[in-house]
């Protein structure tokens, strides 16, 4: 493999790994501030590049198509943290599960009555619509590359909002302690219904940025949230920076797995959390007691 | 006297039906049962364990594959030869996965179980064996045979419906007598209190890990009803929106018993069937019972049971009755 189609799949790599973070970190959010377990997190990922393909082709936009995919998904989720996921705090793991299996029924039926089962594909902004030329018969899309700092800026701005705001301070007391977070007189149920809004859009942004470079097909959701699974396995619940961590490591797995070892990659990321289970069992970052 | 009296009528029933309703309905309870039995095996880890495993439908589904790939041709299978092969695949796979899974607790157990389920069926979708994404046919059913002589041909549809009877029959007993053993009062103890369990000198990972494979192993005796059954096995079989649909009989029978989920199994199955004969959008209407019940019922539907007799005979505090199963699983 010479350089620069090792620099192609470094490249691949990372771009995979970014939008897996992108979902993953959402679903890490919700699990560490409502300690909730959404097993629906997939579902939003298809139903937010099925809103992609579907708004731009009315607009003919992918901008508005992404914009207004992200809004839709952040009231779909308002609404759906007051009807549903409230009752869920403090509840058992097991309801959480078949409360969120029920949700996936109910989202995949209204994808269908909504958009039908048909594979689409969406066409990018057509000023990234081009490649760069690296060698004679090597080039890369740019709408490829646009995805590795779009997402680079959707993770800076996640980790400035946690790190450094109110917000991320009240974000994190709450994943670290719920009680006397509430104690000092926090409002958890807006929290919380922020909190839920804001993954569930994450899970769509990542439906909607991936839309251009892959297809719109009702069970891509199932693939995505189980390796957003294996992303806050790898990387520790609750983790933001573990979800970096864990995301772009399955991105590397994958990739190269894909590469060097055609024949076993798709259990190659199992493999690999199998791994961080027996060194690790409570993640790459995170906290030694559960 | 009630204790036996119930039993002993549903027994009767189960013998007599196939004597009295059409084939259909014979193939339709066997199904039934088939996933009774899956439902149960779950419910040892989940109800019993305090184990939600969403990788059941793997063990369901390698089994089936074994019958599929052990299965000669055109020829009749050994259900003598192929069933404990199909059981002792799933087991040792559940070994493998429930060693590694059980170092990890709540939601990271759900998650782990969950991710290696779904390797499995990637396994057998993505790979060449038994056909890949296309699945494999299993043409002849299974014969109970010996030294060439058959004995029972499961071809027909009632040696079926019995011999899938006999199993459940097999199931439950065993089941009972596992939870009602130590063993199963340590494996609950590990569930109520895990902390109190461990310095009561119970040794809880080997606990949980035998229990896991139990109840893997059983579940592989569904999925090897369930290819005989279909005489077809696809990659679907093991995956997880079959474990969580089989969680869903689990919670709707109710956790704290062992045949609760076999009811949850002939709730779901019967509701499945009408939905798809009176709507298009069955998944949609399936999905907001789930999410009903699972909102109104944490118990399951025995819990409408003290509801309503409880109300008649006890004066008004039907809720009493029946506390909610999830509120009770902290500590």
């Amino acid at each position: 493999m010479d350089l620069v189609t090792f620099g192609v799949q470094l490249l691949n790599a990372i771009q995979y790994g970014m939008v897996l973070f992108l979902v993953a970190s959402g679903l890490t959010l919700v699990f560490g501030i409502l300690g909730v377990i959404n097993l629906a997190h997939g579902a939003f990922y298809m139903f937010g590049a099925y809103l992609a393909y579907w708004i731009a082709a009315y607009t003919g936009s992918f901008w508005i198509a992404m914009v207004a995919g992200v809004a839709i998904a952040f009231v779909v989720g308002l609404v759906l943290e007051n009807v549903f996921i409230r009752r869920l705090y403090g509840r058992d793991h097991l309801v959480q599960v078949l409360l969120s299996f029920g949700l996936i029924l109910v989202i995949d039926e209204a994808r269908e009555i909504l958009f039908g089962k048909d594979v689409h594909s969406v066409a990018p902004p057509a000023w990234l619509s081009g490649s760069i030329q690296l060698t004679d018969n090597l080039s890369y899309p740019v709408y490829r590359l646009a995805i590795c700092g779009f997402c680079l800026i959707v993770a800076a701005l996640i980790f400035f909002v946690i790190t450094r705001t109110k917000i991320g301070m009240i974000v994190r007391a709450g994943a670290e302690n719920r009680e006397m977070t509430r104690v000092l007189g926090i409002k958890f149920d807006v929290v919380n219904r922020y909190v839920f809004a804001v993954g569930i859009a994450l899970a769509a942004l990542g439906g909607i940025v991936i839309a251009p470079i892959s297809t719109v097909f009702p069970g891509m959701g199932d693939g995505m949230l189980i390796l957003s699974f294996v992303v806050v396995v790898l990387g520790g619940i609750g983790s933001v920076a573990g979800a970096a961590v864990g995301a772009l490591l399955i991105g590397l797995t994958d990739t190269f797995g894909k590469v060097f070892f055609p024949s076993v990659s798709s259990i190659l990321i199992y493999v690999l959390m199998a791994a961080v289970l027996l060194w690790r069992p409570n993640g790459i970052l995170g906290r030694r007691e559960v | 006297m009630r204790g036996w009296l119930i039993p002993v009528v549903l027994l009767a029933a189960a013998i007599a039906l196939p004597f009295v309703v059409p084939t259909y309905y014979v193939q339709f309870v066997s199904k039934a049962f088939i996933m009774g039995i899956l439902a149960m095996a779950l419910n040892l880890a989940v109800g019993h364990g305090g184990l939600v495993s969403l990788c059941h439908a793997a063990f369901f589904g390698l089994a089936g594959y074994v019958l599929a790939l052990l299965s000669p041709g055109y020829d009749p299978a050994s259900l003598l030869l192929t069933l404990p092969a199909a059981m002792l695949a799933a087991a040792a796979v559940a070994l493998i996965i429930g060693a590694l899974a059980l170092r990890t607790r709540g939601v990271y157990f759900i998650m782990v179980t969950l991710a290696f389920g779904e390797m499995l069926f990637f396994l057998f979708h993505d790979t060449g064996i038994a056909g890949g994404s296309d699945g494999a046919y299993v043409n002849a059913k299974p014969e109970i045979a010996i030294a060439g002589h058959q004995l029972l041909d499961l071809a027909s549809p009632m040696a079926f419906y019995f011999v899938v009877l006999f199993f459940l029959i097999a199931t439950i007993a065993v089941l009972t007598m596992l939870v009602r053993s130590p063993f199963g009062h340590a494996l609950a103890a590990a569930r109520d209190n895990e902390r109190r369990a461990r310095s009561l000198g119970f040794p809880i990972y080997r606990i949980r890990l035998i229990a896991f494979v139990i109840s893997g192993a059983i579940a592989g005796l569904a999925g090897y009803f369930a290819a005989a059954q279909f005489g077809f096995v696809a990659p679907q079989m093991l995956g997880w929106h079959l474990s969580a649909t089989v969680l869903v009989m689990v919670l709707i029978g109710g956790l704290r018993s062992v045949t609760g989920p076999l009811i949850g199994a002939l709730v779901l199955i019967v509701l499945e069937e009408v939905l798809k004969a009176s709507t298009d959008y069955w998944k949609l209407i399936e999905g907001l019972i789930i999410i009903v019940i699972v909102l109104a019922l944490p118990g399951g539907v025995r819990q409408l049971w003290p509801m309503i007799v409880g109300a008649r005979a006890d004066g008004p505090s039907p809720r009493q009755a029946a506390p909610p199963v999830a509120e009770s699983r902290h500590g």
